[in-house]
C-alpha cells in the first residue's frame, strides 16, 4: 500500500514536470512568433508613421540615398507576379493533383509523388540557378530577336516578370498538389458511387462530383500558394531583375524587370544606414500583413470545409 | 453446410421456375446465368441462376457475406470498381448480355438506377441533386429540369416536405429523407429496374416503413430487386425471394412461398433464426 502510494507520487512529480516542459516547447513557437512581430513592428512602425503610411505605401520612388522611401512599385512587383504565378500554377497543381489521385496507375503514383517533395524540397537558390540559366535565356533570346522592335531595351535582359510568374509557379506546385490531393483523396467514394450509378462517365463524375465536393480544401491549396508565392525570395532575386519601377502598362509588361517585397528586404539590408533600415523594416510589416490576410483565409475556409 | 451436390438440384429448381413463369405471361427483365465471381481469389458468387420479372419487388435474402450485395452490384456493373474483380457467365438484360465487352456501361446504368445502403446524397442542393443526373444526361432546359425534379420528388414522396427549401443543401434533411432523396435522384434519370442495397439498415423504424411504403408504390412503374437483412421487410414487400448462402442461391420461390414452406432445410434454419 505504502509502496503504491510513493510509486503513485512519485509518477504524479514525474507527469507534472513532462507536462511543463512539453507545454515550454508548445510555447516557444508562439513565443518566436510574437518577438519577430514585436520586433519588425517596433523597428518600422514608428518610421512608417514618422514618413506618413499613404506616402509610404503608395509613393513610387525608391531612393533611400535622397531618404525617399515609397514601396510601391514592390508591392505591385510582388503583387502581380504572385497573380501570375498562382493563375499558371494551380490549375497544373489541381490537374496533377486530380490525375495522381483518381486516374494515375500505382505504378505512375510511386514515380511521380517522389519527385513532387523532392521539387519542395529544393532549396530556392538552385531553383533560381535553373531559372537563371535556362528560363532566363529563352525569354532573353525571344525578347532580343522576334519581339526586339517592340520592347524597350530595358526589357530585353530575360530578367522580368515573365521569369519571376515561372519560377514561383514551379515553386507553388508541390504545395498546391500536395494539399489538393489531399482533398480530393478525402472526398467520400459514395459520392463517386452514386454518379457513376446513374450512368455519368469517368470524368463527368471527377468535374461534376469529386472536385466540386472536394473544392474548399482546394481553395485553401491555392492561398497557400498564393502565400509561399509572395514570400519567396532567393529565386526571385535571382532572375526578376530587381529594378523599382512600376512595369508600363501593356502586353510588355510581362518583360517588365521588377522588384518585390522580399527582394527589398534582401537586397539592402546588408548595407542599410538607421533609417534605411527601418524602412526595410517597414517594408516587412506589409509582408507581413498579407501574409496574415492569406492565412486568415486559409483558416476560415479550412473551418468551412469541415 | 452447403454440399456441392445440392447445386444441380438448386438450378434444376430455378430454371423451372424461371420457365414457368413465363408460362404466367411475366416479362423477365434481367436473367442470369450460371454467373461466377471472384475477388482476387475468393469465389464469392457460384453459378447464379435468377432472374427477374417486370413490374414485381424481388427480395434477395442471406446472412452477411453471403455474396447477395455483390450479386446485386454485378447488374449494374459496379463490382468492377473493386480492384481485381472477374467475372465469368452471362447477365441478360432486356435480351443483351451486359457483361459483353462492347456493352456500354453507362447506357446501363441509365436504365438501372441503384438506390445505396447509406443514403449518399451529393454535397449539393436538394435540386441539384436531383437534377445531377438528367443534368449529366444533357438536359439544360430549365423549365424541363423543374418539372423533372418536382415528378421524381413526388415520385419518391418527398415533394411536400421539400418544396419550399429546394435549395437547401441536402445535408439538411434527416436520414430517412435524405434516402428517399436518393430514390428521387434514382427515379430523375427515368430507369426501367432500380437496385437497392439494404435501403433501410441505416433507417429508424419510421423512415423505413415510409420507405417500404413508397417501394411498393414505385413496383407499378418499375422492376425492382432489393438486397435485405431483414427477413420481415422482403415477407412484407416482396413479390419473390431469394435465399443466398455462401455465394449460392439455395432458394428462389414466391415469397409467400419460401417463408411459409421452404423446400430446402437450410433456407428454414434461416428464416427461423437458427444462424445469420
Amino acid at each position: 500500500m505504502k509502496f503504491q502510494k510513493e510509486r503513485n507520487n512519485k509518477n504524479n512529480i514525474e507527469e507534472a514536470i513532462v507536462k511543463v516542459i512539453l507545454f515550454i516547447m508548445a510555447l516557444s513557437s508562439i513565443i518566436s512568433l510574437g518577438l519577430i512581430t514585436f520586433f519588425v513592428f517596433n523597428e518600422g512602425l514608428p518610421f512608417m508613421i514618422g514618413y506618413g503610411i499613404t506616402d509610404f505605401i503608395f509613393g513610387t520612388t525608391w531612393n533611400p540615398t535622397e531618404q525617399v522611401y515609397g514601396i510601391f512599385p514592390m508591392i505591385v512587383g510582388s503583387v502581380i507576379v504572385t497573380i501570375f504565378a498562382i493563375l499558371v500554377g494551380a490549375p497544373i497543381g489541381i490537374a496533377v493533383a486530380v490525375y495522381l489521385v483518381e486516374i494515375a496507375p500505382p505504378r505512375v503514383t510511386k514515380i511521380v509523388k517522389p519527385a513532387i517533395l523532392l521539387l519542395e524540397g529544393i532549396p530556392s537558390v538552385v531553383i533560381g540557378l535553373f531559372g537563371m540559366v535556362v528560363i532566363i535565356d529563352v525569354i532573353r533570346r525571344l525578347a532580343r530577336g522576334p519581339l526586339a522592335d517592340y520592347l524597350p531595351a530595358g526589357y530585353q535582359t530575360g530578367y522580368s516578370i515573365l521569369a519571376g510568374v515561372l519560377i514561383l509557379a514551379i515553386m507553388i506546385l508541390p504545395t498546391i498538389i500536395s494539399i489538393s490531393a489531399d482533398s480530393i483523396r478525402a472526398v467520400p467514394k459514395e459520392y463517386k458511387e452514386a454518379s457513376l450509378a446513374m450512368g455519368s462517365t469517368k470524368w463527368q463524375t471527377l468535374f461534376k462530383v469529386v472536385v466540386p465536393a472536394a473544392k474548399s480544401g482546394i481553395l485553401a491549396a491555392v492561398i497557400l500558394g498564393v502565400g509561399r508565392a509572395i514570400g519567396e525570395t532567393m529565386a526571385i532575386i535571382m532572375v526578376i531583375g530587381n529594378s523599382v519601377q512600376l512595369p508600363i502598362p501593356g502586353w510588355e509588361a510581362v518583360f517588365a524587370p521588377v522588384r518585390t517585397l522580399t527582394g527589398n528586404i534582401a537586397l539592402e539590408m546588408g548595407y542599410a544606414g538607421p533609417e534605411h533600415r527601418q524602412a526595410l523594416f517597414a517594408t516587412g510589416i506589409i509582408l507581413f500583413l498579407f501574409i496574415i490576410i492569406i492565412n486568415s483565409i486559409t483558416l476560415l475556409l479550412r473551418r468551412r470545409g469541415t | 453446410m452447403s454440399p456441392q451436390s445440392d447445386k444441380q438440384s438448386i438450378n434444376v429448381k430455378i430454371n423451372g421456375n424461371s420457365v414457368s413463369q413465363k408460362d404466367n405471361g411475366k416479362r423477365s427483365v434481367f436473367e442470369t446465368n450460371d454467373l461466377n465471381l471472384w475477388y482476387s481469389d475468393t469465389h464469392a458468387l457460384k453459378g447464379i441462376d435468377l432472374s427477374f420479372n417486370e413490374n414485381e419487388v424481388t427480395a434477395i435474402i442471406g446472412p452477411s457475406g453471403c455474396g447477395k450485395s455483390t450479386y446485386i452490384k454485378t447488374l449494374n456493373r459496379m463490382v468492377e470498381l473493386v480492384p481485381g474483380v472477374r467475372t465469368t457467365g452471362e447477365i441478360k438484360f432486356k435480351g443483351k448480355n451486359i457483361l459483353d465487352k462492347d456493352f456500354q456501361v453507362e447506357a446501363l446504368r441509365t436504365q438501372v438506377g441503384m438506390v445505396f445502403q447509406k443514403a449518399n446524397p451529393f454535397p449539393k442542393s436538394i435540386y441539384d441533386n436531383v437534377a445531377y443526373g438528367p443534368r449529366i444526361h444533357g438536359i439544360r432546359n430549365k423549365k424541363v429540369l423543374d418539372e423533372i425534379v418536382e415528378k421524381s420528388l413526388q415520385g419518391a414522396s418527398l415533394w411536400d416536405e421539400v418544396k419550399d427549401r429546394l435549395k437547401d443543401n441536402a445535408f439538411g434533411l434527416s436520414g430517412g429523407q435524405q434516402q428517399r432523396l436518393c430514390i428521387a435522384r434514382c427515379l430523375a434519370i427515368e430507369p426501367d429496374v432500380i437496385l437497392m442495397d439494404e435501403p433501410t439498415s441505416a433507417l429508424d423504424p419510421k423512415s423505413t416503413l415510409r420507405i417500404e411504403e413508397l417501394v411498393q408504390e414505385l413496383q407499378k412503374d418499375y422492376s425492382i430487386i432489393m438486397v435485405t437483412h431483414n427477413m420481415q421487410q422482403a415477407a412484407r414487400i416482396s413479390n419473390k425471394t431469394a435465399f443466398f448462402l455462401n455465394g449460392e442461391v439455395v432458394e428462389f420461390e414466391e415469397t409467400d412461398k419460401l417463408f411459409t414452406n421452404p423446400s430446402d432445410s437450410r433456407t428454414e434454419d434461416y428464416i427461423s433464426g437458427r444462424f445469420g
